[in-house]
């Protein structure tokens, strides 16, 4: 069934089919047959089809050389929108305005093709962009499930837009007369299940163009099914096997069946979420390339409440729409406002609307709807009269209805947040809660899907028995990812197996978490106090609110434990003093002391005196971080005091009160560790070994189950800390403690400091409850829910080690986010993971380094450009490429040293200021295929180093940063032919290798 | 902000808002549409004589009023309740607000108001009489309430219906065909397509006798959907009965049950109706399932149907009968609305079908 797997799982079953490997195997493939995926897919043939059903389709042509499109946009004219062929996300596209962008969105588009075809198309930047989401059966019955509008017109990718759902601006004219388009292009296609299809509506007039159709379930899907309740993915699996849309019953009514359009009471706003708080050097401005790394949703009645909301939901920190960003030059003069499509694009439209720019003005210098500008212009009138006039009970009443925050109303009318929120209970002002059932209240629906809204009828009254609630985390970021949906899933499916019924509060459309039947109740909200105190009233109704679990929603829950214990919610698991000591460096450092466990020397500053002396005390390098962050945010190794100076100007600059953490930096071997504690017991599933030593963030490491290279010592130490910590914290569910191993250089003894500690899941739970099979969050929800690990049957300590061997790798976003280098360091990079799981450490290496795309080909050419600091180490490893045959290329001063001994190297000019050939041009032009570069330190971008590794990305080339993992593909190439086996993971834990 | 105004229900549920279109109280049969576009069309439905709409969709009037898209010659609710009215429409084609369209026809609307909490009790109570006023008291509107008709009691076909017959489109193509539309209620839709498939088309007079429309020298006739219920239409049955057998006949929504009561079958109300833009219909000798606009609070019996009447299509929400044909006769009829006006095209084939029947191809 290739039409479930996104992007990939389409491309895999059209190289499949290509390799004849489905015919010679008699392999069927599911659902939407492959000639269609071919004709979606194919731009030429697209076109062809849309043509042969008289469909609009924008002028254009398929190229695959620079010289035909230049010739392409001769006759079509500029501006041209360039999308490259099966990519994800418009990977590589870009919109040109002139030759010469024309010239750079080819050249990365062939780039990111893989079969180096570009469509080179003409723009309809500026039009409305609609989607509708269509299913079809093998019988020919259609409908559609909803039509989305973008805030943000033609010429941002979809993915990087705001979408509202239904559509806000269309007459039922053109809402039919797209849809009756849907129809028609799903079934010219002849796909069986889902499929998207967007199109540019020119606003002045009913000309329309289809722009693109994804012939399978989409991120648009997802959205599409938590918009309205239609689970399109389960409807799509079922037709792929043969059902008819009327034989599938509509689970929301349990009356009617899949054959039906949702109707929506309600609206939703999408909003994306960008990595840009953590890539600050990253070019902002957003296009046809997607960069959002996640997104949220918010569903209320009117617009500014749901558009509010969603904000809320970004957990921007303390960023409302009434930040403004102090370095615009704000005014009367529209010109002034960054107002290109840019990820703080609705912020500026809110300060220029708060100087009196009209909505017209906006509307026409954007093209974003006035109806849109409009809206924003309604939540700046409020605001206005928030700051202005008293509060009284009908003002509150409105400004609560508009989505504003307590918070909000707070700063706006002089007031802390919990004089609003009493204020508000004295007027009986309370959010009610309205099901999402797919039908407009027209059928009592049986499914427990709920958003907040300001209304008269409350549906949600609270739920009978025994009740948790569990907090999930919110939009996917760097740092905290998909990882912790997992963790909130079996949480609540934990529960509900021990007799308790599961509330989920969540606001990420994409997750299995807000599947309204993961849970007994499901809270489509903002994951912040407000939010979380006004549902937890709502379920106490006139009793006690029912326990919360903070462990499992990332640091976005764990954030949360503080106020909600403060407010009186009770908690379940550890307590929200554990939390503290845990969280609070200082007090941590006293406990670590206390129970004599070592940990890296350091200190907190706030002035660069301090921070100067602390590192003298202590020594160089220092590892440098913001107190109180998310994925390493702007951490560093510092090697010199010039370095850390120039390190605390920018940290004080950035904000905070919080103060700047200096570490020593222990260049060991880095282990992590997951455990469940019940106050008595610690149980320890395993222990995990990064492939890159300590310095490099344990998201973006290579990890190594079963912790294969540590001695047996080492092992009862780790383990003995592990418990130790546990239980002096008291830890009553999931912890995750990073250790970092310093050997002695005569290699006999070794000791071990512990880095960091988070009282909660870590991103390496599922991981680590796959490969050894312990359902870690099931121990642990049952843990808090009173069960011991004894009572549950758990021995304690480490669990037995496993025969396998798994790997798990990170995988990058780098190539959509220009402008970001790519090093591996102490801040987080990557977006997702991969897993390679086998008996044996090569095959599971190889299977990991294959998936992460870092596999290197057996034969090839390497280019080397190593730091001085990294030389000696680097020596062993580029003898080991140049002993399998590999040739080498070198920058001036690593050819040096490679020459002296005695290898044949070329010599390649890094100084790119210095004519050609240079380091840039080897790599465009794919003379190597594998790149091992450490860097100097001193993270100024547009440095050579930073080129070598964006070109290195761009062009999809292996850049290894560390030489950790340089070692490991190597190691992987050494080994030859690789050999591995395949089968199911719960083999590889029960059965002998064969 | 506007004046405050209720909308208050016979069982005295009362639901607080602010008071727009026209200054006026209006009362009325309460029914929601969960259409989520098309309010323009639903306001000049003529089936929705006597009701106050709401629509359950919350954002109304975001692409104002244009000129293009009126289904007859004014608004025909009662009263208009929505969540939120924009008076900040955005639309290239909008001429007006809706706010300024309601005042302008003298309808009063109710914003604000928890239309979802409306539809609930509708839904679970049944359709009921309410009141939308911005100067009475909840127990003085319910005291109103008490001695005003039953939605059910009043002919609307009467008010609705055109007074005069007359053509559309006289000067387009040349037509090869005349149909006939009696128009209990029709949307001018229905006559566009007709129109565009090359008929001509007559709009008659819900009250003229079968003789003088023979006498127009139809090729077809089409009875349009309309307001209220159809026990009161005698007259009309009695019209339809002497034109049976005489020319092939389609029938939408009312029009539907007209032929059903033509055929001696019963007709009975729903507890709160059929309107909006999402219905699944099943053509039961396909097996296709098509989505649907409906607007129908009355539905036909199948267990009263006889005289050679079948069911030819099912509502597969609730399993009412969705469509009719007779087995030999050229005539048939959906429960449902071909012409959308507002909702989905997916049923306009049927016109098609009732031309090629009109041009005595097909059947």
């Amino acid at each position: 069934m290739p039409t479930l797997g996104g992007q990939t799982g389409l491309n895999l079953a059209v190289d499949l089919a290509d390799a004849g490997i489905l015919e010679k195997y008699n392999v069927k493939s599911l659902g939407t047959p492959i000639q269609t995926i071919r004709n979606a897919e194919d731009r030429e043939l697209f076109k062809q089809l849309m043509t042969s059903i008289g469909e609009p389709v924008p002028l254009s042509a398929t190229v695959n050389t620079m010289r035909q499109a230049r010739k392409v946009a001769k006759e079509i004219g500029l501006p041209l929108i360039i999308r490259p062929a099966y990519t994800l996300g418009g990977t590589g596209g870009g919109v040109a305005h002139t030759p010469k962008e024309l010239d750079r969105a080819v050249s990365n588009g062939l780039a990111a093709s893989p079969i180096n075809q570009v469509l080179v198309e003409q723009s309809v930047a500026g039009w409305k962009e609609i989607e509708y989401e269509v299913m079809r059966d093998a019988a020919n019955n259609c409908i559609t499930v909803c039509n989305m509008e973008n805030f943000d017109p033609m010429g941002v990718h979809t993915g990087d837009s705001i979408v509202v759902a239904p559509s806000q601006t269309l007459t039922n004219k053109e809402y039919q007369m797209l849809r009756t388009a849907s129809l028609k292009i799903i079934r010219a296609l002849g796909v069986e299940g889902g499929c998207n299809i967007q199109f540019a509506l020119d606003p002045y007039s009913e000309n329309y163009y289809v722009i693109e159709v994804n012939p399978r379930v989409s991120r648009s899907s997802a959205l599409a099914s938590k918009a309205t309740g239609y689970p399109i993915a389960r409807v799509a699996a079922k037709i792929a096997v043969g059902k008819r849309l009327d034989e599938i019953p509509n689970q929301v009514t349990g009356k009617t069946m899949a054959s039906f359009e949702p109707a929506l009471d309600y609206l939703v706003v999408k909003i994306p979420r960008w990595p840009f708080d953590k890539f600050a050097s990253g070019d902002r401005i957003i296009g046809t390339q997607m960069k959002a790394t996640g997104e949220v949703m918010a569903i209320d009645r009117c617009f500014e409440a749901a558009l509010q909301k969603a904000i809320r939901s970004l957990e921007f920190g303390k960023r409302s729409l009434l930040w403004e960003d102090p370095k615009w030059k704000l005014g009367e003069d529209i010109a002034n406002y960054p107002l290109e499509p840019n990820d703080l694009r609705l912020w500026a439209l809110m300060a220029a609307l708060r100087r009196g720019i009209t909505p017209q003005a906006l509307s026409e210098h954007t093209r974003i709807d006035l109806w849109f500008t409009n809206k924003l212009r309604n939540i700046v009138a409020m605001e206005k009269t928030l700051l202005s006039e008293t509060l009284t009970p009908e003002l509150m009443w409105q400004a609560k209805r508009l989505g504003f925050a307590d918070e909000q109303i707070g700063t706006l009318a002089d007031r802390l947040p919990e004089q609003v929120r009493e204020l508000r209970h004295g007027w009986n002002i309370r959010p009610a809660y309205k099901m999402v059932d797919t039908c407009a209240a027209e059928f009592d629906a049986a499914t427990p899907y709920f958003y907040s809204t300001y209304e008269q009828e409350n549906e949600a009254l609270p739920l009978e028995g025994n009740k948790a609630v569990v907090i999930g985390s919110g939009p996917i970021r760097i740092g905290q990812g998909i990882e912790f949906d997992y963790c909130s899933v079996h949480s609540a499916w934990a529960l509900q197996e021990s007799g308790y019924k599961a509330i989920m509060v969540n606001s990420n459309p994409e997750t299995v978490s807000t599947d309204f039947d993961t849970s007994d109740r499901l809270y489509f909200e903002a994951l912040d106090e407000e939010s979380l105190r006004d549902i937890l009233e709502n379920e106490g109704g006139n009793g006690e609110a029912p326990p919360s679990i903070v462990q499992f929603g990332g640091q976005t829950a764990i954030n949360l434990a503080e106020p909600l214990f403060r407010s009186g919610m009770p908690l379940l698991g550890s307590s929200a003093e554990a939390i503290d000591l845990a969280e609070d460096r200082r007090r941590f450092e006293n406990f670590l002391n206390e129970l004599g466990i070592p940990q890296p020397p350091g200190a907190g500053v706030t002035t660069a005196e301090e921070a100067l002396s602390v590192a003298k005390l202590i020594g160089f390098p220092v590892l440098v971080r913001p107190s109180y962050v998310l994925g390493g945010r702007a951490m560093e190794i510092v090697h010199n005091s010039s370095e850390l100076s120039r390190y605390i100007k920018q940290a004080i600059e950035l904000d905070t009160k919080h103060p700047v953490l200096i570490d020593k930096y222990m260049e060991g071997k880095e282990v992590e560790v997951d455990a469940v504690g019940d106050g008595e017991d610690i149980l320890i599933p395993g222990i995990m070994e990064h492939i890159e030593r300590a310095g490099v963030h344990s998201g973006d490491s290579m990890a190594l189950y079963p912790g294969i290279n540590l001695t047996e010592t080492e092992v009862e130490t780790l383990v003995d800390y592990a418990i130790r910590i546990g239980l002096g914290l008291k830890i009553k569910g999931l912890m995750n403690i990073q250790f970092v191993i310093m050997r002695d250089s005569d290699g006999q003894g070794s000791s071990v400091y512990v880095l960091e500690l988070n009282p909660r899941a870590s991103r390496t739970i599922p991981f680590i409850s796959k490969v050894t099979g312990v359902p870690m969050v099931k121990v642990a929800t049952k843990v808090m829910l009173g069960q011991t690990l004894k009572e549950q049957g758990y021995k304690t300590g480490l669990w037995p080690r496993q025969k396998l061997v798994a790997i798990k790798a990170p995988v990058f976003s780098m190539s959509k986010l220009i402008g970001v280098d790519t090093y591996l360091g102490p801040e987080m990079k990557s977006t997702g993971e991969i897993m390679g799981i086998d008996y044996s450490y090569d095959a599971a290496l190889a299977k990991a380094l294959q998936a992460a795309g870092l596999i290197l080909a057996p034969e090839g050419a390497i280019l080397f450009s190593i730091a001085d600091r990294d030389k000696p180490e680097a020596l062993p490893i580029i003898k080991g490429f140049a002993q399998i045959g590999y040739k080498l290329y070198a920058t001036e001063g690593t050819a040096a040293m490679i020459k002296a001994v005695g290898l044949p190297v070329t010599a390649i000019r890094k100084k790119l200021s210095e004519g050609h050939p240079n380091v840039l041009d080897i790599i465009n032009d794919k003379t190597v295929n594998g790149i091992v570069n450490t860097i100097t330190g001193g993270r100024v971008p547009l440095r050579d180093g930073f080129r070598i590794r964006r070109a290195a990305t761009e062009k999809r080339i292996p850049c290894f940063t560390s030489l950790d993992t340089a070692q490991a593909a190597l190691k992987v190439l050494l080994r030859g032919s690789q050999t591995y086996s395949a089968q199911p993971v719960s083999d590889y834990r029960k059965k002998e290798p064969a | 902000m506007n004046k405050p105004a209720i909308l208050v229900l016979a069982d005295g549920s009362v639901y607080q808002g602010y008071s727009f279109g026209a200054k006026a109280d209006a009362f009325g049969e309460v029914v929601f549409n969960t259409s989520m576009v098309g309010y323009q069309e639903m306001l000049t439905d003529p089936s929705y004589a006597g009701q106050i709409v709401v629509p359950t969709y919350p954002l109304i009037g975001n692409y104002g009023i244009n000129e293009q898209d009126f289904e007859s010659t004014k608004i025909h609710v009662r009263g208009f309740a929505v969540r939120e009215e924009c008076y900040q429409p955005s639309h290239y084609l909008s001429t007006k607000t809706l706010h300024q369209y309601l005042a302008e026809y003298g309808i009063p609307g109710i914003s604000g108001i928890d239309t979802r909490a409306v539809t609930r009790k509708l839904r679970s109570v049944g359709v009921m009489m309410g009141i939308i006023t911005s100067d009475k008291t909840p127990q003085q509107a319910l005291e109103e309430l008490k001695n005003l008709p039953d939605y059910g009691s009043i002919d609307y076909v009467k008010q609705v219906t055109t007074p005069t017959p007359y053509q559309w489109e006289p000067n387009g193509s040349t037509p090869t065909h005349h149909v006939v539309v009696l128009d209990c209620g029709l949307k001018y839709s229905i006559l566009r397509f007709i129109r565009q498939m090359g008929c001509a088309v007559t709009a008659v007079p819900c009250t003229m006798s079968a003789n003088e429309i023979l006498k127009l020298k139809p090729d077809g006739i089409l009875l349009s959907p309309g307001p209220g219920d159809p026990e009161l239409l005698d007259y009309i049955v009695d019209t339809v009965k002497q034109l049976i057998g005489k020319k092939p006949i389609m029938g939408i929504c009312l029009g539907n049950q007209l032929i059903a009561r033509a055929f001696g079958a019963k007709t009975f109300k729903l507890k709160f109706g059929h309107r909006g833009a999402n219905h699944p219909v099943r053509d039961l000798a396909t097996g296709n399932v098509y989505i649907t606009a409906q607007n129908h609070g009355y539905a036909v019996d199948p267990d009263s149907l006889k005289d050679g009447l079948e069911v030819t299509h099912l509502n597969l929400n609730d399993g009412t009968v969705a469509g009719l044909r007779h087995k030999e006769l050229p005539i048939f009829a959906i429960q449902y609305h071909s012409e959308a006006s507002p909702g989905p095209w997916d049923s306009t084939y049927l016109f098609k079908e009732f031309v090629e029947m009109v041009k005595g191809g097909k059947y």
